[in-house]
């Protein structure tokens, strides 16, 4: 039966990196889970721009840290920071999408 | 000349001048015997509109309580204050803002100091030469510069690395005063001018630049001390409640990049490839490996914004079940309706509408465009090139949103609901990044250094 990403992860963030940047962390609970997202490629580039519906090529980065256990997504702002009718200068209230993941 | 120390003790004092940090903590730092308070005051995440109104994001008093405690330490143990990015953005009304902080403390506590203050303005002449050249680079989804967007950017600002910084430190000056930084800078230059690993001198000013942000539970209103050795830097927090895990402080050196194993800064990168993190008994942690790698030419990262015009929103929200199943279609005509009257009075500027509910927060990165809610927020952003068009478009749209007459409305009396009165606020200037692109230099001339007693 599919599992909530939540099981797995214990940070789930988004952040700028930069105005024009977004970066998203899934730091997991253990070595384990870090293991099996990494190995069995629970996540891809086309997953993430699926859950955002967003084309693949905005999706620019997507790597694993070990040291950290975290899977780590970054993807081109739709808006950069702060342009007029920008909905979130810090962009920490991105990473909601993610949430849906399974595995 | 004097027998290299063992080992460099820094003290970060908080993740933002501003930030604050206890008092405690602070003091826990001092009897350690730091080598150096450095602090970064600043960061482009609060957007474009600081650096070019030439305004701080933090507060003038919080920033003077900090820099009074690290001052008032620093001058009396004869150890440097460096202070990177001032006022926010590092641009020279930043400085000045800073500055004159400083001379107040100074004067109120009776200080005598000299001072380095290190600009890092830009001149657009100096830019356009490059441009010209074809050597001006955006950096990852940066759109190319040109002539125009050069011509109406303002407060052009490079961030510097640890050069400037320790030709300021050779002045022999107490305290020293950064413009635009490369953030780990501050922490690192005068570590390597006592010959310590730039590698490890570097990432070790990466991680104290948060100031304890990178400890668990972490806070960035709070000190941390980094004590770097001859192949090693350890991290500790200064608050018994807190303490440095490997967990935590590798987790931190993923936070706002977009690759945690190559960190770029002026003239070179950090490679973490081969770096390992150890806990050390009593919340520490031991990280070796970093390694500092210069690139063929020294480049710096601009950063300029250009202003945009004026805004003025109005928060607003709405109850009815019948309005917010077309909400779509309603703001569509709203927006044509503003739009014809607009175009008949010459009035130039454009409508925004931030719907909470729908996608306020996440706007075109929302997938669920679904509304679940019994009612929803509205803020009318108006955006315009002077400040009375912004007024009159927010205010035309306000009322023909209030008003509007959409297929089935039952409730004829008034469609929003305001919570203030006014209900339009005017925000001002609006300006939005328009350089941030990589320039080489050949060498630290561009970042000016003058040397003021106080």
């Amino acid at each position: 039966m599919a599992q909530s990403i939540l099981k797995a992860a214990r940070v789930i963030r988004s952040k700028n990196s930069g105005p024009y940047e977004l970066t998203l962390d899934i730091i997991f609970k253990d070595k384990r889970y870090f293991d099996l997202f990494r190995k069995r490629k629970i996540v891809t580039k086309q997953s993430v721009a699926a859950l955002y519906k967003r084309p693949v090529k905005d999706i620019l980065k997507l790597l694993y840290f070990e040291p950290a256990t975290a899977l780590k997504i970054t993807m081109r702002r739709p808006i950069p920071s702060g342009h007029p009718g920008e909905t979130d200068i810090y962009g920490a209230q991105q990473h909601a999408p993610l949430l849906r993941i399974t595995f | 000349m004097k027998k290299r120390e063992e080992e460099f003790r820094v003290l970060s004092t908080t993740a933002i001048l501003g930030y604050g940090f206890p008092k405690a903590s602070f003091e826990a730092g001092i009897r350690r015997k730091p080598h150096l308070i450095a602090v970064d005051a600043g960061s482009t995440d609060p957007g474009p509109y600081y650096l070019g109104a030439g305004k701080s994001f933090t507060n003038r008093a919080a920033v003077k309580r900090d820099l009074r405690f690290m001052l008032k330490a620093g001058i009396g143990l004869g150890i440097p204050v460096v202070i990177g990015t001032a006022g926010g953005s590092g641009a020279r009304p930043h400085v000045d803002w800073c500055e004159a902080i400083i001379r107040e403390i100074a004067r109120e506590e009776n200080l005598k100091f000299r001072m380095a203050i290190v600009y890092a303005d830009v001149d657009k002449k100096r830019v356009r030469a490059h441009l010209k050249k074809g050597e001006i680079v955006p950096l990852t989804c940066v759109p190319p510069l040109d002539e125009a967007t050069l011509d109406a950017s303002i407060n052009i600002v490079a961030q510097m690395g640890v050069e400037p910084l320790l030709q300021a430190l050779d002045t022999g000056c107490d305290v020293i005063l950064a413009g635009r930084c490369y953030d780990p800078a501050v922490f690192a230059a005068p570590a390597i001018r006592r010959g310590f690993d730039p590698g490890l001198a570097i990432h070790m000013g990466k991680i104290l630049e948060c100031a304890a942000i990178a400890a668990t539970p972490g806070s960035g209103a709070d000190c941390a001390l980094g004590t770097l050795k001859k192949d090693s830097f350890i991290l500790e927090a200064l608050n018994p409640k807190r303490k440095f895990t490997r967990a935590s402080t590798a987790a931190h050196t993923l936070y706002e990049k977009s690759d945690p194993m190559h960190l770029p800064g002026p003239g070179g990168e950090i490679d973490l490839t081969r770096c390992t993190f150890t806990q050390l008994p009593g919340g520490r942690v031991e990280v070796r490996g970093s390694r500092h790698v210069e690139t063929e030419r020294y480049w710096v990262k601009l950063e300029a914004v250009r202003r945009v015009g004026y805004r003025t929103i109005s928060v607003a929200g709405t109850r009815d079940p019948i309005m917010i199943a077309s909400i779509d279609s309603i703001l569509e005509a709203v927006t044509s309706q503003v739009r014809d009257i607009l175009k008949a009075e010459k009035i130039a500027g454009r409508i925004y509408f931030h719907v909470y509910g729908r996608d306020g927060v996440m706007g075109d990165l929302e997938p669920d465009k679904r509304i679940l809610g019994h009612e929803l927020g509205l803020v009318i952003e108006a955006v315009a090139p002077t400040e009375a068009e912004s007024e009159s478009l927010c205010s035309l749209t306000r009322s023909t949103m209030l008003h509007y007459g959409y297929p089935g409305r039952i409730s004829t009396a008034g469609n929003l609901a305001f919570p203030f009165s006014p209900s339009d606020a005017k925000m001002g200037e609006v300006f939005e990044f328009s350089i941030y692109h990589l320039m080489p230099v050949r060498d630290q001339g561009i970042f000016k250094i003058r040397t003021v007693r106080v």
